[in-house]
């Protein structure tokens, strides 16, 4: 990516004539309030539901477990796990969004649109089609090295073209991949009679999360985003562009690569629990840079709040909208990020080529 | 009157041009007949001849006529469909990535056709004929909308935005899909899970019929119109210094555009990828004239098609692979190797 005269021309021009900013008192109000609403969504995704539970009673089950009670057991064993897993996967899709975001200087970066998913996702169908029977840590491996084929791909035919990594070339290379990928899925699903399994799976759902998955994916969310915390300061530099960054002694392509590494590591988590769910990684950091400024610092712990916030919120929609039956989250999500999207093109004029 | 007389360039390129257009024919010929062999019964050359003399078995008849015929028909026609439909979006948008897949016409035809179904669901065979212009009136809506919505006074319809708002549109549409037809009943269900990906439906004469006409009227008004896109393509500024009606003509053409791609995808589901192939392979092979690279085009498409439909059911007997995968297979690929190496 060579930063080319109108690159350093869309920095002025994004800032404005505002110096670059940063809010640090507005990013740890989003963090403690965010948090707080978190866990006030979490009770309140506890307790609603097919069979509705009073909020005394999730603080009972939490704290006074009777296993003779059967909503303290539906509490436990599905509710909950379910509900701390869509926290950690809306954590794991915004930052993912927000690191690609700062490292590319590409502002429709996204898990989902750049194929990532659509690679967990192939990978998913083929685990579920040779090996059926499969533990989830394997399940989840698999997901990692189809994202990271998805990306070494996108990325690769992104940046052997004439001038480099261009927003619409990334986002073409993305799209055409993801209809590969996702052509290949289809075509494995028809074949081993995995239609409707892996159908609900792509349509994003926290239908089937349990503790075993949720003990599996915990360690390796927490490290993803403990290693996307270390980064953060390079990636301030790197989204200067890299010329900057290299300019200020950075080492770039060392932080590139460890940040496609954690990008791959947080996207594939996170498809391997609830699908290929896009346009979280859009949405948020856009929303973060807007309300925090542009220092990573504080952009990748607000995203990792709102995007947590934003799938648990989510999540409870899915299941009130069509109260008997479950609305797919990832179609629930597109229908807010598509408009946000064409917002974020339009609003371009020429940049974007 | 004086006779026309041709340069040697202008001669040269007439040969070419007839010498592409037939050994394209000659090549959809000989698919045509490695399709009619190939499927879960054999038939030898030879059985096919015979019976397509009317001299075969009954049952050869039966498979020939009833099950293998309409699906190649089929194929043929919504290849070439798309391929001209590609074609004119390209020229139009003077984008080379630009295809009624990527523009998210095929979703939004593919929409209408899902609401109709999971409304209706006993009767889906009993409407072939509405299937077109339900598929027609979503296609419209669609391309009214990412008209609308990339549209700008300051710079007209920028390729890149018509792209990026083509993408966005669809991902839209694939939601609201999503969120329909899992809520079908699990046989409908799967009908709709192979139509979207893209299957071409055989056994059936029906379809063809619903079909043929939109097909009639629409490319032979896009080869008549060639003339106009060979201005067209050159810029708007350049084809307005020429005297052409520029926004007329442009609403008509993406009209006949959409009205092709919309009917195809009701017979066929979404099959992406041929509208942006055909055209870069035809171009290649006959040049940017519209008179001949329209044929071309047809032709190419319906090649490429067929051939799909051919491999989907040979690759994996007796399975059978939805041609729509097939062609992404093949198509993003070469959709990836022009990104890499277009320069825009």
């Amino acid at each position: 990516m060579v930063p080319s005269p109108e690159s350093t021309h869309k920095i002025q021009k994004t800032v404005g004539n505002k110096p670059l900013r940063s809010h640090p008192a507005a990013a740890v109000s989003i963090i403690i309030f965010g948090l707080a609403a978190i866990v006030f969504g979490l009770a309140l995704s506890v307790s609603v539901g097919a069979a509705d539970i009073k909020l005394a009673t999730v603080w009972e089950a939490v704290f006074r477990f009777n296993p003779q009670l059967q909503q303290h057991q539906v509490i436990r064993e599905l509710r909950i796990p379910r509900a701390v897993a869509g926290a950690l996967v809306g954590a794991c899709f915004a930052v993912a969004g927000a690191i690609m975001q700062g490292m590319t200087r590409n502002p429709l970066a996204d898990s989902g649109l750049l194929g990532l998913n659509a690679g967990a996702g192939v990978a998913l169908a083929v685990a579920f089609a040779f090996a059926p029977s499969l533990s989830f840590i394997y399940i989840m491996l698999y997901c990692f090295v189809g994202a990271a084929t998805a990306a070494l791909i996108v990325f690769g035919i992104g940046s052997l073209s004439y001038n480099g990594l261009t927003p619409l070339r990334l986002t073409l290379a993305g799209a055409a991949v993801s209809a590969l990928l996702l052509a290949i899925s289809q075509g494995v699903a028809i074949l081993f009679n995995l239609s409707q399994d892996i159908a609900f799976w792509l349509a994003g759902g926290m239908g089937g999360t349990n503790w075993i998955q949720l003990k599996i994916m915990f360690p390796f969310v927490v490290v993803a985003l403990i290693a996307a915390m270390m980064l953060s300061r390079s990636i301030t530099l790197l989204s200067l562009g890299r010329d900057v960054a290299a300019g200020l002694g950075q080492r770039t392509r060392l932080v590139q690569t460890t940040g496609m590494l954690v990008v791959v590591i947080l996207a594939g988590t996170a498809v391997s629990t609830v699908g290929p769910v896009a346009f979280v990684g859009l949405i948020i950091p856009h929303v973060v840079r807007y309300l925090v400024g542009v220092d990573y610092r504080w952009i990748i712990p607000c995203s990792a709040v709102l995007g947590s916030l934003l799938i648990v919120f989510a999540d409870i929609a899915a299941r009130m909208i069509n109260a008997p039956y479950e609305t797919p989250l990832g179609a629930l999500i597109a229908l807010i990020g598509v408009p946000f999207f064409i917002y974020l093109a339009s609003k371009r004029k020429g940049e974007l080529s | 009157m004086s006779k026309i007389v041709l340069s040697p360039y202008e001669r040269q390129r007439r040969t070419r041009g007839i010498t592409v257009l037939s050994s394209l024919g000659i090549l959809i010929l000989a698919v045509f007949i490695v399709s009619m062999n190939t499927g879960f019964m054999r038939l030898s050359p030879l059985d096919v001849l015979h019976t397509l003399a009317g001299e075969g078995t009954h049952q050869q008849k039966l498979i020939l006529f009833e099950f293998r015929l309409p699906r190649i028909v089929i194929s043929l026609l919504v290849g070439a469909g798309f391929a001209v439909s590609g074609c004119i979006l390209q020229s139009l948008s003077r984008n080379a990535l630009a295809e009624p897949g990527t523009l998210g016409i095929n979703a939004g035809a593919g929409f209408a056709v899902i609401i109709y179904i999971s409304f209706f669901p006993a009767s889906t065979t009993a409407s072939v004929f509405l299937l077109p212009l339900l598929a027609l009136a979503g296609a419209g809506l669609t391309a009214t909308l990412i008209y609308f919505l990339s549209y700008r006074k300051e710079d007209g319809l920028s390729p890149t935005r018509l792209i990026l708002i083509g993408i966005a549109v669809s991902a839209g549409i694939y939601a609201f899909q999503l969120i329909l037809s899992l809520r079908l009943d699990p046989r409908n269900y799967q009908f709709v899970a192979t139509w979207i990906a893209g299957k071409i439906w055989g056994g059936d004469w029906r379809f063809v019929l619903a079909l043929l006409p939109w097909l009639l009227i629409l490319l032979p008004f896009s080869f008549y119109k060639a003339r106009v896109l060979n201005v067209l393509n050159l810029g708007d500024q350049t084809s307005a210094g020429l005297g052409a009606p520029v926004e007329k003509e442009r609403i008509l053409l993406l009209a006949a555009a959409v009205a092709l791609a919309g009917s195809c995808v009701a017979v066929s589901g979404g099959i992406g990828f041929v509208g942006l192939i055909a055209p870069h392979l035809a171009r290649r092979l006959v040049g940017p004239r519209h008179q001949v690279l329209l044929p071309a085009c047809a032709l190419i498409g319906a090649l490429l098609l067929l051939t799909a439909d051919t491999l989907g059911r040979w690759v994996l007997q007796p399975a059978e692979i939805p041609t729509g995968i097939v062609v992404a297979i093949i198509g993003a690929p070469y959709f990836l190797y022009l990104l890499a190496k277009s320069k825009a």
